[in-house]
């Protein structure tokens, strides 16, 4: 399989480079420094392209690539990949569910505590010496507060079952109710926020969900509201949110995911009511090998004929 | 003049509290949060007398007293007091209270009971998550601008599936297990006895839980045996994957060899709500990305402190009534700390 050449649109995990370098002829896109004459060259080697969550496979890269005949995300999130033109010409798609459902939601309920209890501003509290001078304020607890889900999937399921066991009344909005289901369904977004305390956004990034929180859905929220982000940044209308925050209008937010990672709004660095992370939702040891290893499954068992691990498309 | 009416007796004739230091709601709340219609608070930290002249000249027919972590009940207080007959305490705790000495004296100890348990398993969780996940180091990594410099950050380490020690599953510890039972961790614990009807393995040696475990959590109290039970043996079996969590008592675990072993990596990390020597904390851990601090504060919520003032009113009221009180401490079951 050595002559078979996988294009890595950008750095993601060096296991994963080397595991696959052990297999493949593999090209690492992002030390390309003429990235056309680069394709021009070799479009007619590379069979397959492995994504993350920064960097997929568009339609303009699916064109130049007559060989491809699979793109496996290291992810599970497939917003990066045109699905329609994969379809249209036959590529299998894959990514990685199940083994990062954990880690996101594990992470979703650190976000609430961290947020709801001041977490990070307690630790810079004891860091900057402050405690000498006194006590740090009452924080809000979070054993009992109202949690809704935007996406019941396997994440949203996830962050339910934790949130539970915090005695966390559980409702959510889904594109359709799920029936078998015992948490509250609400229709309609506004109207979930409107009825919890944290609303966490679960579900996958597509046109009918991009900006799902929106002006709307944050006044909805209240001044005691907290979101968490560990979907996509463009679920959440970015500017929206950050005036709603810098002017109190909305509680808190926990957000792991911004719309133009690694940019960061600095508006947002100074506020207390907030935690920022860098995109490490499935940032684990165990969970990312396990994401790798699902990605190399995947590509051996195409290149081999076998059965692909999870297809997607 | 016309007669008082009796079953309204005027501020003058209402029983006195006894309040040696302002606890922690009076200094975030105010000195009125625990304001009752059948009591009022003598108040020795308002006073330039010592507190042993105080309690002579003032306190001798005091029959209550109530108490904060900060505010201790010592022997010498309570046989000032020939009248005391209740200790009520805010904090969990109980390790501030020389509850030998009000065994000997029959004076009732009412304690938190279980109004806090939530918010420290709560805490506990978060700590956890914290240092495995690298939340609060992450955050002043965004923070400080260094993602788009620096890229992509260090990878953390998985909660589910860890195996958590438990030291003490009382209150606390039941609902910490409860809550990282739904993160997929396995569950062991120590404690004085094994406990009947509870499903968890057990070990009777600390240092044995520690090796059997990745993340060891302190929900004990304060007593004699449990002074440095965390000590550098315990460590050592902990390993250095290992995480520990303290909230509960500074002095349970051997801060010097804690920071020891943190500072040269013999340990993964450590969350810790409780110091030694509060509020001051040893300059080591300031450096160190790996530990997560916060200024014993995981009770401090609105929720419960607002608990508190129902049950503190309630227990007073309760004992100038003549009526059962809300959270009596059993003594007899208590260990003792020397201090």
């Amino acid at each position: 399989m050595e002559s078979i050449g996988v294009l890595m649109v950008c750095p993601m995990n060096s296991y994963l480079e080397h595991e696959l370098e052990k297999r493949f002829n593999l090209f690492r896109f992002w030390t390309v420094p003429e990235k056309s004459a680069f394709l021009a060259t070799n479009k007619n080697s590379i069979r397959a392209v492995v994504g993350n969550s920064s960097a997929g496979a568009d339609a303009e890269l699916i064109e130049v690539l007559p060989k491809l005949e699979i793109v496996a995300s290291f992810s599970v999130g497939l917003d990066k990949i045109d699905l329609a033109k994969c379809k249209e010409k036959g590529i299998r798609v894959t990514n990685t569910p199940d083994v990062l459902t954990d880690d996101v939601a594990d992470l979703a309920i650190g976000l609430m505590l961290a947020v709801l209890r001041k977490l990070c501003e307690s630790d810079r509290y004891v860091r900057s010496g402050k405690w000498k001078k006194g006590d740090y304020r009452l924080t809000t607890k979070f054993t009992g507060k109202k949690v809704g889900i935007i996406g019941l999937g396997r994440i949203g399921m996830a962050v339910a079952k934790r949130a539970e066991a915090f005695s966390c009344p559980i409702s959510y909005y889904s594109r359709t109710e799920k029936p078998e289901i015992k948490y509250k369904y609400y229709p309609g977004v506004v109207e979930l926020a409107a009825n919890c305390d944290i609303l966490v956004v679960a579900c996958s990034l597509t046109e009918e969900t991009l900006h799902i929180i929106n002006r709307e859905v944050i006044d909805a929220l209240g001044p005691k509201g907290v979101l968490i982000n560990v979907g996509r940044g463009p679920h959440v209308d970015e500017p929206e949110l950050v005036s709603a925050l810098v002017e109190r209008r909305l509680g808190g937010a926990g957000l792991d995911v911004f719309e133009h990672e690694p940019e960061v709004p600095e508006e947002l660095f100074g506020l207390d009511n907030l935690v920022l992370l860098p995109h490490v939702g499935s940032g684990t040891v165990e969970t990312r090998q396990a994401m790798a290893d699902l990605v190399i499954g995947n590509l051996e068992a195409h290149f081999l004929n076998k059965p692909l691990l999870t297809p997607v498309v | 003049m016309a007669p008082e009416n009796p079953s309204h007796p005027s501020e003058n004739d209402l029983p006195y509290v006894l309040i040696l230091k302002p606890p922690p709601s009076f200094v975030i709340l105010g000195d009125h949060f625990f304001n009752s219609t059948k009591f009022r608070f003598l108040k020795a930290y308002e006073s330039p007398l010592p507190l042993a002249h105080f309690l002579l000249a003032h306190a001798q027919s005091v029959q209550a007293i109530l108490s904060s972590g900060g505010a201790p009940v010592t022997a010498d207080t309570i046989r000032l007091m020939p009248l005391l007959r209740l200790v009520v305490t805010t904090s969990q705790g109980l390790n501030h209270i020389d509850l030998s000495e009000c065994r000997r004296r029959g004076i009732v100890v009412a304690s938190a009971g279980t109004i806090y348990s939530a918010d420290c398993a709560d805490s506990v969780v978060a700590l956890l998550i914290d240092v495995l996940r690298k939340v609060s180091a992450a955050d002043r990594f965004v923070k400080q601008g260094l993602w788009s410099s620096q890229g992509e950050y260090p990878l953390g380490s998985k909660l589910g599936g860890k195996r958590v020690g438990i030291v003490g599953l009382g209150s606390i510890g039941s609902e910490v297990a409860k809550r990282l039972e739904a993160f997929g961790c396995s569950i062991s614990y120590n404690s004085r006895k094994k406990k009947p009807f509870c499903s968890y393995p057990f070990y009777l040696n600390v240092r044995e839980l520690a090796a059997n475990c990745d993340a060891l959590i302190i929900c004990c109290a304060l007593t004699d045996e449990t002074h440095h039970l965390i000590n550098k043996e315990v460590l050592s079996a902990l390993g250095k994957d290992g995480v520990i969590i303290n909230i509960a008592r500074g002095p349970i675990m051997d801060e010097k060899e804690l920071v020891r072993c943190l500072v040269e990596g013999e340990i993964r990390g450590a969350g810790l709500d409780v110091f030694e020597h509060e509020p001051d904390v040893p300059n080591e851990l300031f450096a160190l990305d790996n530990v997560v601090m916060s200024p014993h504060n995981a009770v401090f919520t609105w929720e419960s402190f607002e608990d508190l003032r129902k049950l503190v009113v309630g227990n007073l009221e309760a004992f100038f009534s003549n009526e059962p009180l809300l959270t009596p401490v059993v003594l007899d079951d208590q260990p003792h700390f020397s201090g």
